[in-house]
């Protein structure tokens, strides 16, 4: 069924990419090479020193007949053998789904952090692309992954995924580098050759290369990919799935755990707020102007996580992974319109009123008698959901001072009472996704609090 | 005499340039201050603040990528009229029959590449710290000019008007049906009412404010094509100059005064 879908203009353009790999690596060679770095092979190969240059030549040589034989062996594509195997992608398949989806960013996200060190060695940092640029290489021939990343508008979307981890990685290099120098008393990298140059011509030169090479840039994308332009719109066909812009599929996604109002109006001004609050409630005077982690770690952790996995990550989940329905698909699995997930998510207030003790002695949710006037009503909701809206009163508003009093009391000694809560109650809106999601995947929670009378469901 | 000294000799030349060629130091202190372009910079800066590795480029690359956009948008403008006889039909000439017309292509390109720098330009500018005083309103300017960037290309969105266009606007901006208070679904909608007439319905409330009506249709496709060649690029561009002076006058990009 995969095979089927190769075709040979698919298999002659994937050489083009491993012809590249070919040249990144000859590079890559020469360099490990001039830099004379050794390693020792294990006994059992007689523990001889080795060249590193030695392994990416190999590499490297391989790589060359892996592009040959994707510009040569086109012929039948059906017969072509360099495929992602099939046990793989049935297992990543297999494994999909939002959980181990976040999961998975999540603790990628803490290992990043833990591990910075290892990470910011150049060879690691070059490994981790070159299994990056395979693996997507390997995936486009797969059929059900091609129609998804080679959508034009989802082109730039992967390359945000590689630029972006890019410069995580050049930050946590500069930043280690950094914390080292602090650590030993030697001036930071900022400091050396910090003189000051004339902006004629150091600053406008780069400036017009920079704008050459973006010009270029562009207009090769240009011509290799058409804008996409669909049928013209028809307000009775609704597209299946329908979603917004990519950039705003973070906030799409986010309407799987919460309600419109929340998710679209109240979580999104609240994201904007927060950030303008940033330089207002960080009083850390480390940090300004160089790049650290080890001095401002609580801002760093909780800005990376806001932007990696809550704010990439769901980008990435939204545009690859949500399919018809906002289904869950595998990044290898056919966009089926009947797949059928179980849908049995259950309020707070059924789970106090109806699932309990509670139902046998009161017989199910508090419901007003017919004919009830308008307060009577609200009072049977506020009874019915007073669980739900306890909890979340305590969390915006007992969580802040008990978190002052314990974990946090450093901070709220350092800031002031206006700015602790500020950043508390920004904190703990952020946390609110987290918790939603876990809450939802472990105990199918719909709503926490739940007033469908009023369109107000948290 | 050269040919090139003729030139740099002559009246007009000296008309246009205030100042000799800058060949040497003077003069290269020279033109930074009395070229109209070039005094948005400094006449020196730190070495710090020119570095690729410390930068990332990412805020000059979003301005020059503004620029583009401004540019390919004015060419594309000359072809493009909103309404819902002609909009699609445009677009279609455009890619089909207009000379070298990769136009929309550059434009849309650009816009998502415009989207990706500024975030990049953030992350670095929190990464490094750049917030902190005396820098914290530039900060804020910044977060305004990234919502603007995204309202630039939500509105673009729109203008082809094909199915990828009302689908993608008629999502997002379903959300403002549920503002709370203000939208005819949202928490405490009826609170705002006289006499038992809602003031708040679906012909009223965020929403329709936002579409000009109760679907995205042709009322949309005119206010968002105003709303993105003019209204939004004039307050983009007002907030850039705003940017850009505060980072002269708050001593360079990055470090304490």
């Amino acid at each position: 069924m995969h095979g089927k879908e190769l075709t040979e203009h698919v298999v002659f353009g994937l050489g083009w990419i491993y012809l590249i790999l070919v040249v990144m690596n000859a590079a890559w060679t020469v360099r490990s090479y001039k830099s004379r770095r050794h390693f020792e092979l294990p006994e059992v190969f007689g523990g001889a020193e080795v060249p590193t240059a030695g392994i990416w030549a190999a590499y490297t040589a391989i790589l060359m007949m892996i592009a040959t034989a994707h510009f040569t062996g086109a012929s039948n594509p059906d017969d072509f053998l360099l495929t992602m195997p099939d046990v793989i992608r049935n297992w990543i398949n297999l494994m999909a789904n939002p959980v181990s989806f976040f999961a998975a960013s999540t603790g990628l996200f803490c290992l990043m952090i833990m591990f910075r060190r290892w990470l910011v060695q150049d060879h690691i940092g070059w490994l981790l692309l070159n299994a990056s640029l395979v693996f997507t290489a390997l995936s486009m021939t797969d059929y059900d992954f091609r129609q998804i990343v080679g959508k034009p508008d989802n082109v730039p979307i992967v390359a945000m995924l590689f630029i972006v981890g890019f410069f995580t990685w050049l930050y946590f290099k500069k930043a280690v580098e950094n914390d080292d120098r602090i650590d030993q008393g030697r001036p930071l990298l900022e400091q050396e050759n910090n003189e000051k140059v004339l902006v004629w011509p150091d600053l406008v030169y780069t400036e017009l290369i920079c704008m050459v090479v973006v010009t270029a840039g562009l207009v090769l994308w240009g011509i290799a990919l058409q804008a996409p332009l669909e049928e013209p719109a028809s307000s009775v066909k609704t597209p299946n799935p329908s979603k917004a812009p990519w950039y705003f599929l973070g906030l799409q996604e986010m309407l799987v755990y919460f309600d419109p109002w929340l998710a679209g109006v109240v979580l999104p001004s609240i994201i904007l707020v927060g950030l303008m609050a940033i330089p207002y409630i960080d009083f850390n005077k480390l940090g300004n102007g160089y790049y650290t982690f080890n001095q401002r770690k609580f801002a760093v952790i909780t800005f990376m996580f806001g932007f990696l996995p809550l704010w990439v990550a769901m980008i990435i989940l939204g545009t690859f992974l949500r399919g018809p329905n906002w289904n869950f698909f595998g990044i290898y699995e056919f966009w089926d319109v009947h797949k059928l997930e179980a849908l049995n998510n259950v309020n707070l207030s059924e789970y106090l009123w109806v699932y309990s003790p509670l139902n046998s002695m009161f017989g199910g949710l508090p419901t007003a008698p017919a004919g009830a006037g308008a307060l009577e009503g609200a009072g049977y909701i506020f009874l019915r959901e007073g669980l739900g809206i306890v909890l979340v009163l305590m969390y915006f508003f007992a969580l802040p001072p008990i978190l002052a009093g314990t974990v946090f009391r450093r901070f709220y000694l350092r800031m002031g009472f206006l700015r602790f809560m500020v950043l508390a109650n920004l904190a703990l809106w952020m946390a609110s996704l987290p918790i939603k999601m876990v809450l939802r995947w472990s105990v199918n929670m719909k709503y926490i609090v739940a007033i469908p009378e009023y369109f107000f469901n948290i | 005499m050269s040919v090139g000294d003729y030139i740099r000799n002559s009246q007009i030349w000296k008309s246009i340039f205030r100042h000799p060629a800058p060949y040497d130091r003077r003069n290269r202190v020279i033109v930074m201050l009395t070229n109209f372009f070039l005094h948005l910079h400094p006449v020196n800066v730190r070495q710090q603040g020119i570095s690729l590795s410390y930068t990332w480029c990412m805020g000059g690359i979003t301005f020059f990528l503004f620029l583009v956009e401004t540019i390919t948008g004015v060419l594309l403008m000359f072809y493009y009229r909103p309404t819902l006889e002609w909009a699609f039909n445009d677009i279609l000439a455009l890619r089909d029959v207009v000379t070298l017309g990769i136009m929309r292509e550059i434009h849309r390109w650009g816009a998502h590449a415009m989207v990706i720098t500024v975030w990049l330009h953030m992350y670095r500018v929190f990464l490094t710290g750049s917030y902190k005083p005396p820098r914290e309103f530039n900060w804020v300017v910044g977060v305004l000019l990234l919502v603007l960037t995204l309202l630039l290309s939500f509105t673009g969105y729109l203008l082809p008007w094909d199915q990828l266009a009302i689908w993608a606007i008629t999502v997002g901006s379903n959300m403002a049906r549920a503002t709370p208070f203000l939208g005819h679904e949202g928490p405490g909608y009826q609170i705002l009412n006289i006499g038992g007439y809602d003031l708040i319905t679906n012909a009223s409330d965020a929403r329709f404010i936002l579409l000009g009506g109760r679907f995205v249709g042709e009322e949309t496709l005119n206010r968002f094509y105003i709303l993105h060649c003019v209204a939004i690029p004039l307050v983009v561009a007002t907030l850039i100059a705003i940017h850009f002076w505060r980072v002269r006058k708050d001593g360079g990009i990055s470090q304490p005064l």
